[in-house]
């Protein structure tokens, strides 16, 4: 394993994945980071825990997603074998609900009464305030103001929901203005609010507490393939905006070096085009919302925005565990394009009858690249992290059709 | 902490002997232009700012309110970059010897010009220390350590939710002196509370003996008399950057006498640091 024992041991106790990670927060928020983390420490040792979220998790969520054979998409490309882990059958129709109901139940032990939370497309907004809902918490979540327009009916979701919804208009309103405007209410309500970050960024333990809690994903697709298939799977592909549903299925088999694992970035109008995603491509190390990650940025340090066709992958940085996994090489790193999304898309909604959301058709476009030229015996995941109704009204835009 | 005397060592040390406290002037670099920023930064000393503090703009400056993020766009858009704000600093020592200049900001700037080069090059240019609102004491080995070896003041923020555990690990690696946050929040939010920040100032000053100067939320010469009153300095931004954000040049509105304005409040704040302490 290339000189080290483990590819899952990070991160250190500064919260370094290798370079990447760590805690670059104000004076002022890094108590409140080392009581989240000394109290993530203690509910990881607590049954009682670990009991109260498995039983959301089947309950409430629905969980274990399915794996399903996707047999027609595998006939079309005639290679690879493709199963799809249904994740966007979860309730509130994505993996975002994993990791909320983890971080809820944590603000809960460490007696928090107020709920903030970003979002970019909104699935993740929906799910915090979903799982605030469900135990009675006040929410707040900020969400960029050109998101909000493109993103309407997640808006009114979490309207409905009771969340407040705050517009911002900072940057360019998208999702780092959202977090950075999430931080400024944090560190001004330091004693009684908890922050669930929503994808595997921030300051430690964030992106590591995040990954746990969507590991759930992985855990379940290596028990249902064993049941199916009598083996792991050959290859594991999943879209990366953050990387939360990524990691979440990437990181139990990390160790499986037979496992080829494949991110897909989103390449927005082309990787040689200033639109774009991939900040794994396109960017470079550098430090922003509390760790150290790959970032599109200028020759000065200052952040760039990302494009792509999908408000959930046009975040400018990537989680400090996938820095530190293409830095090993251990994961491929690639893109897909808008074009290339929403081919994916329509394609899937036709085969398979599932309207998949724009994030992973990114996935699925890659899917579809490499699937034609493997073996029929190749036994292939893709992570289907979300569904695509939020996108139906955005999809008609781009194909020019008047709802 | 450091052998070597600084600038900043040497401002208090005189303020001392008069018995005066520290008023400490932020604006930010380039903003809402190169000269006009130049102009300002330049006229501050005569105004009656004791330290200035400059802000290196960042796009995302998450310690900061509407204020200051309003001031980094402005600088940003006209095009200032840390190479040029070093440069501005180096003009300014060409004319002023003594007015000690604080960098702060943000880490990511830094960590792209690269901490050696840029320690050396701030060195160069007159820079005499440095404020990174997001490299705690956790993250010492990234600049801090490097920079107190390279001869820069490294000056911490401790805020109210620093407590009596952490805050010897917050002090063990500052030098200069001590930038106490006033309140939980962000730059420009509302005003302190003057007995909670001063119990907290001793509570510092139990545990160093660096000077303390408290900035976020003052406004007004009233409040920075009183929060002069319970410290050794007191740190005003957003007030400053609001007249510029308000005489800047903006679009099709010309500027209107945005220098003269912003030295004004400048010397109505030092004025109301510098008087007679109101008990």
């Amino acid at each position: 394993m290339d000189g080290q024992n483990s590819y899952r041991a990070g991160p250190d106790e500064k919260g370094r994945f290798g370079h990447y990670g760590g805690r670059f927060v104000a004076e002022t928020l890094m108590p409140l980071i080392l009581d989240l983390e000394a109290a993530y420490k203690a509910a990881q040792a607590d049954p009682a825990f670990e009991a109260e979220l498995i039983d959301l998790q089947t309950h409430y969520v629905g969980r274990p997603s399915p794996l399903y054979f996707a047999e027609r998409l595998t006939e079309h490309f005639g290679g690879a074998k493709i199963y799809l882990k249904r994740d966007e059958l979860n309730h509130t129709g994505s993996h975002k609900i994993n990791n909320c109901l983890g971080q809820i139940l944590l603000a809960r032990r460490m007696g928090k009464t107020r709920i903030i939370a970003e979002t970019g497309a909104g699935q993740h907004g929906v799910a915090v305030a979903t799982a605030a809902a469900r135990f009675g918490l006040p929410c707040t979540v900020f969400m960029g103001a050109t998101d909000m327009e493109r993103q309407k009916p997640n808006v009114f979701r979490m309207k409905l929901l009771g969340a407040d919804i705050r517009p911002v208009t900072s940057g360019s309103g998208t999702l780092k203005d959202a977090m950075n405007e999430a931080l400024r209410d944090w560190v001004t309500n330091v004693e009684n609010t908890f922050y669930i970050i929503g994808t595997v960024a921030g300051p430690h333990p964030y992106p590591a507490m995040v990954r746990d809690f969507q590991s759930i994903i992985g855990k379940e697709v290596r028990e249902q393939m064993l049941d199916r298939e009598g083996r792991l799977p050959d290859s594991l592909v999943a879209c990366i905006g953050g990387g939360s549903n990524a990691m979440g299925l990437f990181h139990p088999f990390l160790d499986d070096s037979d496992i080829r694992i494949i991110g897909v970035e989103a390449g927005g109008l082309g990787l040689e085009t200033p639109d774009h995603a991939a900040s794994l491509a396109g960017g470079l190390p550098g430090v922003l919302h509390g760790n150290r990650t790959y970032l599109l940025q200028d020759d000065d340090g200052q952040i760039i925005e990302g494009h792509s066709i999908s408000a959930g992958l046009d975040y400018p940085g990537i989680g400090p565990e996938h820095a530190f996994l293409r830095d090993a090489g251990r994961v491929e790193y690639v893109s897909a394009t808008d074009a290339e999304a929403l081919e994916a898309f329509q394609l899937i909604t036709r085969l398979e009858g599932i309207i998949p959301a724009l994030e992973p058709s990114h996935a699925l476009a890659h899917v579809g690249k490499i699937a034609p030229d493997l073996p029929r015996d190749h036994l292939m995941v893709m992570n289907m992290c979300g569904r695509g109704d939020k996108d139906v009204f955005a999809v008609a835009e781009h194909l020019k059709v008047d709802l | 902490m450091s052998a070597r005397q600084t600038r900043l060592d040497r401002k208090f040390a005189a303020l001392q002997s008069e018995g005066r406290k520290a008023f400490i002037a932020f604006v930010t670099a380039g903003d809402p232009d190169p000269e006009t920023s130049f102009a300002i930064l330049s006229g501050l000393p005569a105004a009656g700012a004791d330290i200035i503090e400059l802000g290196m703009p960042f796009t995302d400056p998450m310690a900061d309110g509407p204020s200051i993020q309003a001031a980094s766009q402005r600088a940003l858009k006209a095009g200032q970059t840390l190479e040029k704000t070093l440069a501005m600093v180096a003009r300014f020592r060409a004319e002023d010897d003594t007015t000690p200049v604080v960098l702060m900001g943000y880490y990511n700037p830094v960590f792209i010009y690269g901490v050696d080069r840029f320690i050396k090059d701030a060195v160069a240019a007159g820079v005499d220390g440095l404020i990174i609102v997001d490299l705690p004491a956790e993250e010492d080995s990234e600049l801090c350590l490097p920079a107190m070896e390279g001869g820069l003041n490294f000056i911490r923020l401790v805020s109210p939710t620093t407590d009596d555990a952490r805050l010897p690990n917050v002090l063990e690696n500052t030098s200069g002196f001590v930038y106490y946050v006033s309140i939980t929040g962000i730059t420009g939010s509302a005003a302190p509370d003057v007995s909670k920040v001063s119990d907290n100032v001793a509570r510092i000053k139990g545990r160093t003996n660096l000077p303390v100067a408290v900035g976020f939320g003052i406004r007004t010469p009233e409040q920075a008399n009183a929060i002069a009153s319970v410290a050794d300095g007191a740190v005003v931004g957003s007030a400053l950057v609001d007249v510029i954000g308000e005489t800047a040049k903006n679009g099709d509105k010309p500027a209107t006498d945005c220098v003269a304005r912003v030295l004004t409040l400048a010397s109505d704040l030092a004025e109301g640091v510098h008087k007679e302490i109101q008990k």
